[in-house]
């Protein structure tokens, strides 16, 4: 599917965009900046439930079902505190009663 | 039912408007105005993809099964306790979520290396970094973990130790060369369990020595290996989703890796492999007698001030003191002080955590400045208030060569008019450093928890009409 040279272009732009829009996040925002990187790694939910659908031996099924487990706790949880944190950011216009 | 190369072009589909996804809400994130939606637009590509993969990817029911089951769990797990977490836990909720990524990474390379179908050596090596950078990150960010929760409360060091984990690391290594090569497998030896237990031992043996204080900076490192994991595990699966997402990641936790660092005035080797403050520290600078104030005439030297400006550290955190915080600088508002609050890039234990801390109570980000904007500002403060902070305001960062925090950046609390430093006990900081600060002619300590503290403050900042 993935060519090895194309494979390490989309690294290498990959690596460049990340580099350039996270730059640009301010200071304040740094804590729900690294929780919301977390949880986009939260994308190796779809690997690990590929990789326990081709499962074939207890041992394997195992791992996979592990690596499953992990990986939805870090994709769902980065999603919540995210989202939580995020909301709590407010202006001095904006703000509700203390 | 589509046929195959339908469902394979769906499937890539998904995953590059997932990817596209990703890159525009982490974009949006770089205003608190968007930054909501930012995650929520992430969280669409996060849920597409999966239902897709879900649909398409053509398991037996019993793997179906699991994989459903699996899901289930770690959404219910994870899901509740994200939402209960407390705000000043955060730091090793995160630790804990970014570990669990990095678990995920590995056992997807440990599927492909332990079933054997995969010969492409390329993939096969994509396969055994992965997994050695997944499995590092998996458990050195337990130990990040169970230190920032206190269940691990000291720092393990020996003489000696950072040949240890060289040793380690080089065995790890060893054992992957021996994984892809093949060697492994006529050796008869279980190399690809080895590798997997040597990548454990060497990310506790990693973490173990690193203190409280260096976990900004520590936090940020693995985050950006789970992300790397990913990436290479997403070779090994043909998925450019995986790639491109675990790629970003690495290279935002590369930056926040890099800024931390250099907050500290410190390379990442010295974070990981320097015993920081077991050094005998030179004296000299904490010249001077710490002079106690009560609550009572530190309000009152509040209440008729102009300007303040708040330096809150790990202190606050602990005391979970935010929303006293809060109430006093509204207070302090009302009596027309113009209040500012002042953070260090390395305050708390993780990048940005004092903001989180003061948004949950309520401050408004347009009243929190960072070093580089608020510095020049102490010198036209009438009172600096330090709530448990320490080596971040301690000016023999500046001038005591002799300091082990010389060169560091610092806020300049030292420039204000009077200083109040609220503190728990006379001790030292993290660093085991004399502060330069709480001796000089304008600084008053009022000891104390930092929330009751505060509390004794705004009574007195009340009583002082």
């Amino acid at each position: 599917m993935i060519d090895g040279v194309i494979a390490l272009y989309i690294f290498m732009l990959a690596a460049f965009t990340g580099y350039e829009v996270i730059s640009r996040v301010p200071v304040i925002l740094h804590t729900p900046l690294m929780s919301g990187s977390n949880f986009v790694h939260g994308i190796v939910l779809v690997g690990a439930m590929v990789a326990l659908a081709t499962a074939d031996t207890t041992l394997v099924r195992v791992i996979g079902f592990v690596g499953v487990l992990l990986a939805a706790g870090n994709a769902v949880g980065g999603y919540v505190v995210t989202e939580r944190m995020l909301k709590m950011f407010v202006l001095a216009g904006k703000k509700k009663g203390p | 039912m589509p046929s195959a190369s339908t469902i394979q072009t769906l499937t890539q589909l998904s995953y590059l408007i997932a990817a596209a996804l990703f890159i525009l809400g982490l974009k949006r994130m770089s205003s608190p105005v968007t930054a909501v939606s930012g995650v929520r637009w992430a969280g669409v590509g996060m849920l597409l993809a999966t239902i897709v993969t879900l649909a398409f990817m053509g398991a037996s029911s019993l793997n179906l099964m699991l994989v459903i089951i699996a899901i289930a769990i770690g959404t219910v797990i994870a899901w509740v306790s994200g939402k209960r977490v407390a705000m000043t836990d955060m730091p090793q909720m995160i630790a804990l979520y970014n570990g669990m990524g990095g678990g995920a990474a590995a056992a997807i390379a440990a599927v492909e290396l332990y079933s054997g179908n995969e010969h492409n050596p390329v993939h096969l090596t994509m396969a055994a970094v992965g997994g050695f950078i997944g499995a590092v990150s998996f458990s050195g960010s337990l130990i990040a973990f169970a230190k920032l929760q206190g269940l691990i409360t000291k720092s393990v060091r020996f003489s000696g130790q950072k040949f240890v984990n060289l040793a380690i690391l080089l065995i790890t290594v060893g054992f992957g060369f021996m994984v892809v090569s093949g060697v492994g497998a006529e050796s008869g030896l279980p190399v690809v369990s080895l590798l997997f237990v040597f990548a454990l031992i060497l990310g506790v043996a990693m973490t173990l020595p690193i203190g409280g204080a260096d976990m900004p900076v520590v936090i940020s490192l693995y985050n950006a290996l789970t992300g790397l994991a990913v990436g290479f595990e997403g070779f090994v699966l043909d998925n450019a989703a995986m790639i491109i997402a675990g790629t970003v990641v690495g290279s935002a936790g590369t930056l926040l890796t890099q800024l931390m660092a250099k907050a500290m005035n410190r390379s990442l080797g010295n974070v990981l492999f320097s015993n920081f403050g077991e050094t005998s520290v030179a004296g000299g600078g904490a010249a001077g007698t710490q002079k106690p104030i009560e609550a009572s005439d530190a309000g009152v030297m509040m209440a008729y001030s102009q300007k303040i400006i708040i330096v809150p550290g790990y202190g606050l955190a602990v005391a979970q003191a935010q929303h006293k915080v809060w109430e006093l600088t509204q207070l302090l508002m009302d009596h027309g002080v113009k209040v500012r609050f002042a953070i260090h890039p390395v305050a708390g234990r993780m990048p940005g955590h004092m903001n989180v801390l003061l948004a949950e109570a309520g401050v408004p980000y347009d009243l929190i400045s960072d070093l580089d904007e608020i510095n020049a500002e102490f010198e036209t403060a009438d009172v600096a208030l330090i709530i448990g902070a320490n080596d971040v305001v301690n000016p023999d960062a500046r001038t005591n060569k002799n300091s082990p925090i010389y060169g560091m950046p610092i806020l300049n609390a030292d420039k204000a008019k009077n200083v109040i430093v609220i503190k728990r006990g006379q001790g030292q900081g993290f660093s085991g450093i004399d502060n330069a600060l709480f001796g000089l002619d304008q600084t008053r300590m009022l000891y104390g928890d930092a929330q009751a503290a505060v509390s004794q403050l705004i009574q007195a900042v009340k009583a002082a009409g």
